[in-house]
């Protein structure tokens, strides 16, 4: 286990001297986020509807965006940080992320594995049902 | 690693290792354990997501989501509960520093740009099912439906919860339980908008895509 | 419209006798309780002292009272099907018509699973880890006390079911489509789904709170490596139940809204796809069973360590061997369904990750074999069940790895050969281990220990009761028998049903034992009586304080500077013997108060749940609203603490045995 020397709640500011922040400041950090949460919104928007880029690799690409604006998301309004204080909130939020990943991918492996070999073409099916 | 280092230069031998400090403080036990609630909620909206990534597909001859999506309404609504999130922020500062007005202010603000959200969602759903895009029409439209409605259910339970706490800030002022539960409402607010950022890039950006 | 939805007097199966008479005995004797508790007058203290309690160890007692009775509600249904089958074999039928033999092996997997094996280890978490931890009580202690409503709510739907209507005749997994409305048109899918919504809602906050507790409320000094194994295997389980508990909510939401709203996740029509249902499953499904066993290996640990009367062996590899198995429980689910059809590299990666599984706890299996090694064992009935466990956990663990091969399983999967293998580990792991931390911590709850010789009595019971009642399937399911069979033609079967049957009734023997040294030993209380608070020359924090504890467990918060805080202070003990104590400075301890909102939240969970199953929408209403009206209430509520005074705290510690603390 690491060393942690102070304890925060989520979502809570840093209650370390040398970064505690007046109002203004914490104004400033939500308004940071906000723009740049703003302008990841556009370019995701832009990118999946414009013709000029490389057509295959624009889901990866909006995949990048949603994943950066919901890192600008726990950074800016959640607080989220590296520091010690923070390392438990860290860690339960990286269990979570684990067990997203792992249900999704596994779930989508495993489906379209069973989905090519199980399942009859919609025509077959729908022939299957008249009755 | 130099950030820890940092850190570590300002630390005080008054302060034990939190590991052994014993008990945390109230504040931070109740936001850790909602911490831990929101991850389970966002493991559930997993399962929705992958039942919904499966099902995508599954058009059974009736509509793409190509077909349906409008991306105007789509684009109203993202910026509503950014907006909105953003104002929570702003909230949780004001109920930090014991501003009463400047609270409901804010909260109001919220309350108005996420009831906006839930007025586009709805219109865009009756849309939908009035040009026969149903849930019962076929397995793409009832993940669909299931996944994006249970956003909408969180956000409108969010709303619940925003005004009850207005009336306990009214009744009971800025109590340590008060304060502790809205900084859980602002916690819920702004998973809120995570989960969304996910749904309009999986759903709507991704899925209009032929 | 009718105003009571689908329900009329053809929901009471008055033309069925057996169920007729197991619903008037089930009635019977809860009329006779309820007749005793108001006669007696239990009423008041009842309501005062148990149901609106948030103690945790109150709740923790009650948790494991509902998972006995319902032990016994689950064992009956296992005996009318080790009956049936003994029976029915060629041409003959059976007593049980297969309608009624469906609905008996649903409910028995369902209770067995979800209102006896979870009830019985969250009832032994609730009652120890704050002892353990060397805290007053649980994160959220309102919030527990609604778990354990909300769990029992669950418990009375299903036994609703027994009277009202019927039960699922799915299976306890209700695989669609046979679930789907087109196929299970009757209420009996419906009432398991909702008893499991419910309770599954009490079981989420139950770990959420738990893995709070464990992470941010220990004693000043307490680690995370100094915390006892017990509580290492808690905080897996529970974050396993916090990661697994949401995806089971969000499958059976979608398929009640197959049935209830015509959706298409899991139908034939409307390319829904019912493989899907599986994969989610299973995907809650495989790490369930190690939110089972994990709390177990940890009293496991507890028990060997304290009879052995040395350090648990490799303390720091039980600990990896835990979070290890914590994560992989995430990467093997697709082993329950190795026919269905995935490829060989689909199915080969899963059986890979299957038998590494394995490995950690082979791990634990050695670190307890390593403590006893050289030790001074004393083999008391905690040790016993452990020890029968090691046994029995290693035949049906090896069985278990075999299956993972996926070629071995096509030939097993739902054999009886699976329904032993999981019974073997279940019994032998989650039930022994549940017993043993039954006697284990027994005298911790009430003050005196249980009687030795009736519980050694219901260990060899169990213990011989379970290899006669399962070994003979692991030989039918290789001889081809299938899981579920109502009736059969093969007649080679019947002898092996026979035993298994004679089995089951050793088994029945080994549960009357339980009850009957449950009663000796109230009545032999005073013999039995321990004043020391450590009955078993403990390690851990929970044995340094009077038994049974007082509601703040600790008048002082025990300062821990190792592992094994107890038996490091009593070690510490002779040399400052000389030295007179120091007086002990109390303090005044806030204490949350008690609270009926866990009783009545469950009450209209109950009203919504019924009415849901049997379509009353008006009450459906009437339950969300009261529901909501209650949470509201608790919201409201203006004195949540209630202080206890030092004097008060002195005089119980003059009158009880010092706590060491240094």
């Amino acid at each position: 286990m690491t060393e942690i020397r102070f304890d925060r709640a989520p979502g809570d500011r840093s209650v370390l001297p040398e970064t505690e922040e007046k109002t203004s400041a914490g104004v400033l950090v939500y308004t940071i986020g906000l723009v740049i949460a703003a302008t990841l919104t556009s370019i995701s928007f832009w990118v999946a509807n414009t013709s000029l880029l490389w057509a295959p690799g624009i889901p990866l690409g909006l995949a990048v965006l949603g994943i950066a604006q919901m890192g600008v998301h726990l950074v800016f309004f959640l607080h989220i940080t590296t520091g010690p204080d923070n390392t438990n909130n860290v860690l339960a939020l990286a269990f979570g992320v684990l067990i997203v990943i792992l249900v999704v991918a596994g779930s989508l492996w495993i489906m379209a594995n069973l989905n090519n070999n199980m399942m009859p073409p919609l025509e077959l099916m729908d022939l299957h049902m008249q009755r | 690693m130099n950030l820890t280092v940092a850190v570590g230069e300002v630390d005080r031998p008054s302060l034990p290792s939190t590991s052994q400090a014993g008990p945390a403080p109230k504040r931070i036990v109740v936001a850790y354990g909602f911490w831990i609630f929101l991850l389970s909620d966002v493991v559930m909206f997993a399962a929705l997501f992958a039942a919904y990534a499966v099902l995508a597909t599954a058009t059974s001859g009736g509509p793409t989501g190509a077909e349906l999506f409008d991306q105007v309404s789509v684009g109203i609504e993202t910026a509503c509960l950014l907006a909105s999130s953003y104002t929570c922020g702003l909230m949780s500062l004001a109920v930090g520093s014991r501003r009463r007005g400047a609270t409901y202010l804010t909260a109001a603000l919220t309350f108005a740009l996420g009831a906006a959200f839930l007025v586009f969602e709805l219109s865009e759903f009756t849309g939908m099912i009035a040009r026969g895009a149903t849930p019962q029409r076929s397995a793409f439209l009832s993940a669909f439906f299931t996944l994006v409605g249970c956003h909408g259910l969180h956000v409108s339970a969010g709303l619940i919860w925003l005004s009850v706490m207005m009336v306990q800030v009214a009744v009971k002022g800025f109590r340590p339980t008060v304060e502790r539960r809205l900084q859980c409402l602002s916690l819920f607010w702004h998973a809120l908008d995570i989960i969304w950022v996910g749904l309009f890039t999986v759903v709507y950006l991704m899925g209009v895509r032929p | 419209m009718n105003v009571l939805g689908k329900l009329s007097w053809d929901a009471i199966p008055f033309d069925q006798p057996i169920v007729m008479g197991a619903s008037a005995v089930m009635g019977l004797a809860v009329l006779v309780v309820l007749s005793w508790v108001t006669l007696k007058g239990h009423w008041p203290y009842l309501w005062r002292e148990w149901i609106t309690s948030v103690d945790h160890k109150r709740i923790g007692v009650m948790y494991f009272l509902l998972a006995l009775v319902m032990l016994l509600r689950g064992f009956s249904d296992a005996i009318m099907m080790r009956g049936q089958q003994a029976v029915a074999a060629g041409g003959a039928q059976g007593y049980l018509p297969p309608e009624h033999f469906d609905q008996i092996f649903s409910a028995h997997g369902t209770i067995m699973i979800f209102f006896v094996a979870m009830p019985l280890v969250i009832g032994l978490m609730n009652f120890v880890l704050p002892l353990q931890l060397g805290v007053r009580d649980v994160a959220f202690p309102t919030l527990n006390s609604v778990s354990f409503w909300l769990t029992a709510s669950g418990v009375l739907l299903i036994n609703i079911s027994l009277v009202v209507g019927e039960f699922a005749k799915t299976g306890w997994v209700a695989y669609p489509p046979l679930s789907e409305l087109q196929f299970s048109p009757g209420v009996g899918v419906d009432y398991y789904l909702w008893a499991l919504q419910i309770s599954g809602i009490g079981t989420l906050l139950t770990g959420i709170n738990f893995v709070t507790t464990i992470l941010k409320m220990r004693a000043p000094g307490m680690g995370y490596m100094r915390m006892p194994v017990f509580c290492w295997t808690s905080l897996a389980a529970n974050l396993l139940i916090v990661a697994a508990f949401p995806v089971l909510t969000a499958t059976f939401a979608m398929l009640l809204l197959d049935r209830y709203l015509g959706f298409h996740f899991f139908t034939v029509g409307g390319q829904g796809n019912p493989m899907m249902y599986v994969n989610l499953f299973w995907v809650w499904g495989h790490p369930e069973v190690y939110i089972l066993i994990l709390p177990v290996f940890g009293v496991f640990s507890e028990v060997i360590a304290t009879f052995s009367g040395k350090p648990l062996f490799g303390y720091r590899s039980m600990v990896a061997a835990t979070m290890a198995i914590c994560v992989l429980s995430f990467l093997v689910w697709l082993h329950h369904f190795f026919t269905m059809g995935a490829s060989a590299d689909v199915n080969g990666f899963f059986g890979v990750m299957t038998m590494i599984i394995a490995v950690p706890t082979g791990v634990k299996i050695f670190n307890w074999l390593f403590t006893m090694w050289g030790g001074r064992i004393r083999f008391t009935v905690p040790v016993l069940w452990t020890i029968g466990f090691m046994v029995t956990f290693v035949i049906g663990g090896m069985t278990g790895v075999l299956m993972a091969v996926p070629p071995a399983d096509f030939q097993l999967h739902n054999s009886l050969f699976l329904v032993a293998h999981f019974h073997n580990v279940i019994i032998g792991g989650t039930v022994f281990g549940a017993m043993a931390g039954y006697n284990y911590w027994f005298p911790k709850a009430f003050g005196f220990k249980l009687d030795e010789r009736w519980g050694k009595a219901s260990f060899w019971c169990w213990l011989v009761g379970f290899y006669i009642a399962f070994m003979p399937l692991y030989a039918l399911g290789l001889m081809g028998m299938t899981r579920r069979m109502q009736h059969y033609d093969d007649l080679n079967w019947q002898p092996w049903l026979l035993v298994a049957a004679a089995g089951a009734v050793v088994i029945l023997a080994g549960i009357v034992c339980q009850i009957i040294q449950l009663i000796v030993s109230i009545r032999n209380r005073e013999q039995l009586r321990d004043a020391s608070g450590d009955p078993w020359n403990g390690r851990t924090l929970e044995w340094s304080t009077a038994s049974p504890p007082p509601a703040w467990n600790f008048a002082i918060l025990p300062h821990v500077d190792g592992a094994d805080a107890y038996w490091a202070l009593k070690e510490g003990k002779p040399a400052n013997q000389d030295q007179p104590a120091r007086p002990r400075k109390y303090e005044p301890i806030e204490m949350p108060n008690n609270s009926a909102t866990g009783f009545v939240t469950a009450f209209f969970a109950v009203v919504t749940g019924f009415a849901l199953i049997w379509h009353i929408w008006w009450m459906v209403g009437l339950g969300l609203f009261g529901a909501f009206v209650t949470v509201l209430l608790f919201a409201f509520r203006n004195d949540e603490e209630t202080e206890v005074q030092a004097e008060q705290i002195a005089r119980f510690d003059r009158t009880h045995q010092l706590e060491l603390v240094v």
